[in-house]
């Protein structure tokens, strides 16, 4: 357990694969609410090391301690993947599943999955198969369906990878709407743009290794890395 | 070539004529063949799936043994399930022999490791795609068995009606372990066994083309009820 104002620490955290380090050691104290961007050029570890966060990741040493028992704290959390994962079931069914998990009532379910069908603009393809919706719509339902359930945390890895200007646009105010209402994002993005409009605090990766974290004002006024400094010239970064 | 003609004419015959005992072996064919797919399934099913999604010691071993029963010859699994229900087995005093009981136990055996065989293929498939999905939701093992066979129905359906095909055309082990007796235990395999070995190839080949629409009837069937090809691609 850590302390409250703290919501997980990681210590000693290293991922190999094939003999290889891909992430870290890490030794990390993350606080706070709001936005996270992590941030790092290709192959820095920025999807590992959300992973890691979520769970979905075996570590192959180290810890991650959350504030809270670990069980709770993940059932606190939701994740959405870079390629959005649909199940082979409607748009209706596909919102629905994560709260019928949870055994919540039918009436609740039935409101809460009209609620967001309506928020993404969906509601007219309630009973559309979802894996043959377009990349947006299948991002947004993504997104809808992770916060169906109201997350404390929410991991987001290049959410809005390959989608227009106005899907953007759709998702990033969804997404404050969901960090007013409290809730903790915590984001992968390649766009520079973004975290900018969205960060609060920016976490950069380079090598697997955190390079440096703090304000996001900070961060984008005055690097201190050399790496980052390099990655907001837009050099490449080896 | 005037045998086959001779033998759709019979056939029609017998399905025009509605011949009592043409029915009567033709329910009891779908009897027994259905129930040991109902049976099967439930056993195959899950476990196909439960392979797919977890990961334990010996595991290869389990599928490469798995798959090896695929092709377990009908004619010694009749025998086995004879000596366990004969009078001096094991389960003699059930009384099972030559009873349709006998012939459903006989066919389960042999179409479960098919069902569950080509259920693991399939459901490897799928939970390669939902993997990350349902770890991230923090499921339990029996949540994510339930959702793969849902979202993977339609495979499914495939995987049994390979096992109903292999059950309702099976003829080694029912005729061992239900005897072919007639009104009792005889079905539309054992049928065409006896009247090719009395000679009656046209009554043979009829049975044996009431077989082929019986198959495809319920194949048929299956499908439009699962609306296999409605719904197209999910």
């Amino acid at each position: 357990m850590v302390s409250q104002d703290l919501f997980a620490q990681l210590r000693g955290v290293v991922v190999r694969r094939r003999g290889k380090a891909v992430l870290g050691p890490i030794d990390l104290d993350l606080s706070g609410g709001g936005f996270t961007v992590v941030l790092g050029p290709n192959g820095a570890g920025k999807t590992t090391f959300l992973r890691v966060l979520h769970g979905v990741e075996r570590i192959t040493s180290g810890s991650v301690t959350w504030s809270e028992p670990a069980k709770t704290a993940q059932q606190g959390q939701a994740y959405v993947f870079q390629s959005p994962i649909m199940l082979r079931r409607s748009v209706r069914a596909n919102l629905a599943y994560p709260l019928q998990l949870l055994g919540l009532p039918k009436t609740e379910i039935a409101a809460r999955v009209v609620h967001w069908a309506a928020r993404i603009g969906l509601s007219a393809a309630m009973d559309f198969p979802a894996p043959r919706l377009s990349g947006g719509e299948q991002q947004k339902l993504a997104l809808a369906r992770a916060l169906i359930r109201l997350p404390d945390t929410l991991f987001l890895d290049e959410p809005c990878a390959n989608l227009d200007g106005r899907s953007t646009r759709e998702i990033e105010e969804i997404l404050r709407e969901a960090t007013q209402a409290g809730a903790r994002i915590i984001m992968t993005t390649h766009d520079l743009g973004q975290a900018r409009r969205l960060a609060d605090r920016v976490l950069f990766l380079n090598n697997g290794q955190v390079e440096e974290q703090g304000a996001a004002d900070n961060f984008f006024t005055a690097p201190k890395s050399p790496g980052a400094t390099g990655f907001l010239n837009g050099d490449i970064i080896e | 070539m005037s045998e086959i003609w001779a033998g759709m004419a019979e056939a029609f015959l017998l399905i025009w004529s509605r011949d009592a005992d043409l029915i009567e072996i033709t329910l009891r064919s779908l009897q027994v063949s259905l129930s040991a797919l109902v049976i099967a399934s439930a056993v195959a099913l899950p476990l196909g799936t439960w392979l797919a999604i977890r990961r334990f010691r010996h595991r290869r071993f389990v599928i490469a043994t798995l798959n090896a029963l695929m092709g377990l010859p009908p004619v010694v699994v009749g025998l086995i399930v004879y000596l366990l229900l004969s009078r001096s087995g094991p389960f003699g005093v059930l009384g099972l022999l030559f009873t349709p009981a006998a012939m459903i136990i006989a066919q389960v055996i042999i179409i479960t490791p098919l069902i569950a065989s080509i259920t693991h293929q399939a459901m490897r498939e799928l939970w390669s795609d939902y993997h990350d999905l349902l770890i991230s939701l923090n499921t339990t093992h029996g949540q994510r068995i339930a959702t793969l066979i849902l979202d993977g129905r339609r495979t499914l359906m495939t995987a049994a009606l390979a096992g109903f095909g292999r059950a309702i055309g099976e003829v080694g082990a029912i005729m061992i372990v239900g005897g072919n007796i007639d009104h009792v235990t005889r079905v539309l395999t054992t049928a065409i066994s006896l009247e090719t070995g009395k000679g009656d190839f046209a009554l043979a080949l009829g049975l044996g083309f009431v077989l082929i629409a019986l198959s495809l009837m319920v194949n048929l069937a299956i499908h439009s009820l699962s609306r296999t090809e409605r719904e197209g691609r999910w």
